[in-house]
């Protein structure tokens, strides 16, 4: 199962990628839990300076850009991969 | 990520689950062949139809609807014809080419430029890299906080913060496009002088007890940043989606701007506005500051309006201020950036911003 992370304190992008997220852990009809993470605390946790970011079990993938489907699910691929 | 793995995973992904392991195996890039020759392609394109633009609004208005040359509506559809066209061209082939340039920049390579540089050189340092580093205002808290926290001094990371969002790509592209090049590079210059000089004062201020608590308190993880290695392919691609984005964004704005700029080109008499616009005016920079204030973001749709005023008699000095206060003075930044910084540091920050502009504003009434 992956943990997905959406790190990104509401703004527009950042619900963008959430969106994105959602539609492609459906259509691989992933076991996916998506955490959206808002506090800026736990954002920095990940050492990132812009968001959104995106965290699949706990590796950041992408910060401070909307990926692509083809990117997110390439993403999900290589995080089944090595899990 | 492999060319090939991505447009495997264009197809139906339910049955393919199984089978996942073929997308490690190294693909050769197929289609960067293709993609050199749609830029290409593109250039011509554009460059044919940069050249078309002007005849084609000639024609239009004086040939096809046969206005007379010198009516008040037939130069107004021309001018208004031909910078539409103009301006989104401008726009969108500046961006492709900025958007590739900053996809080898980013803030953690930024960051690490800036770390262990004296104050003043590091100054310079983040105000140019404002220029060249992708920066979303929206991600100005985490940016902030993480500066702060690798040590960057606070008077370094605002010249940063200052010069990211005023030398906006959109606000120079029109400059350029609808001012000149010597408009746009007097633009640039300013916000690289007000970004470096008010970074500078705020850090002579020692102002770093009004950063909020918890910034200092925050230890980022020591996971590893995040380096992409990008293929050409990645950056166009990436440039593109930055051109849809941004042009999405404002192409309305632009069309409006114009309308507008090209009523008062055609309709207003020259130097109406000399008056109130001009250098003799002494209250017209700060009185163009303030009215900046509240017109954040929107330099796509003024820029073509202001360009307008300069022709009936509005002084250059005040435009420029004008403009630097409606990109650089965002009240949206401001309220993001009061979750790390308390009051008196927020306040101190927007002043000096706009004492700044103001004094650009005197000094190219005087100088010009």
């Amino acid at each position: 199962m992956l943990t997905i992370k959406v790190l990104g304190s509401g703004c527009a992008n950042c619900k963008r990628v959430e969106q994105l997220v959602h539609k492609v852990v459906d259509s691989m009809s992933l076991e996916a839990k998506v955490i959206k993470v808002t506090d800026y605390k736990d954002i920095m946790a990940y050492n990132i300076l812009s968001t959104p970011g995106l965290v699949i079990n706990e590796k950041v993938v992408s910060t401070g850009r909307i990926p692509t489907e083809a990117e997110i699910t390439t993403f999900f691929a290589s995080a089944l991969e090595i899990a | 990520m492999s060319k090939q793995a991505k447009h495997y995973f264009k197809s139906p992904l339910r049955e393919k689950k199984n089978d996942m392991t073929t997308i490690s195996s190294p693909a050769k890039p197929a289609s960067s062949q293709r993609t050199i020759i749609l830029v290409a392609l593109s250039g011509i394109v554009w460059v044919a139809a940069y050249n078309l633009i002007q005849p084609l609004a000639n024609w239009i208005s004086y040939s096809a609807l046969r206005l007379p040359q010198d009516s008040h509506l037939g130069e107004s559809l021309a001018f208004f014809l031909y910078d539409v066209p103009k301006i989104l061209l401008l726009l969108s082939g500046m961006i492709f080419i900025i958007s590739i340039i900053r996809s080898f920049f980013s803030p953690e390579r930024t960051r690490a430029l800036l770390g262990g540089k004296r104050e003043g050189v590091a100054n310079i340092f983040a105000a140019m890299l404002g220029i060249v580093t992708p920066f979303c205002s929206c991600s100005a808290v985490p940016l902030f906080i993480g500066f702060v926290e690798s040590g960057i001094p606070l008077g370094v990371t605002f010249s940063f913060l200052i010069a990211a969002p005023t030398i906006n790509e959109v606000a120079v592209i029109m400059l350029l496009g609808l001012f000149g090049w010597k408009v746009a590079a007097l633009y640039v210059t300013s916000g690289l002088v007000i970004a470096i000089v008010a970074g500078i004062v705020i850090g002579r201020l020692k102002m770093e007890r009004f950063v909020e608590d918890f910034v200092w308190q925050i230890k980022s993880g020591a996971g590893q940043v995040l380096d992409e290695k990008l293929t050409w392919n990645n950056r166009i691609e990436r440039a593109w989606d930055s051109v849809k984005e941004i042009v999405g964004k404002v192409w309305l704005y632009v069309i409006i701007g114009i309308a507008v700029g090209a009523g008062i080109h055609g309709y207003v008499p020259e130097s109406a506005l000399a008056s109130i616009m001009g250098k003799q005016a002494w209250w017209s920079v700060p009185a163009a500051v303030l009215l900046g204030i509240p017109l954040y973001s929107n330099a796509a749709g003024i820029i073509p309006i202001v360009s307008a005023l300069m022709e009936k008699g509005a002084s250059l000095g005040t435009v420029l201020a004008f403009m630097m206060a409606v990109v650089g003075l965002s009240l949206p930044e401001a309220v993001i950036l009061r979750r790390v910084l308390k009051l008196p540091l927020l306040v101190t920050f927007f002043a000096v911003i706009a004492v700044a502009i103001i004094f650009i504003g005197y000094f190219f009434n005087l100088i010009l």
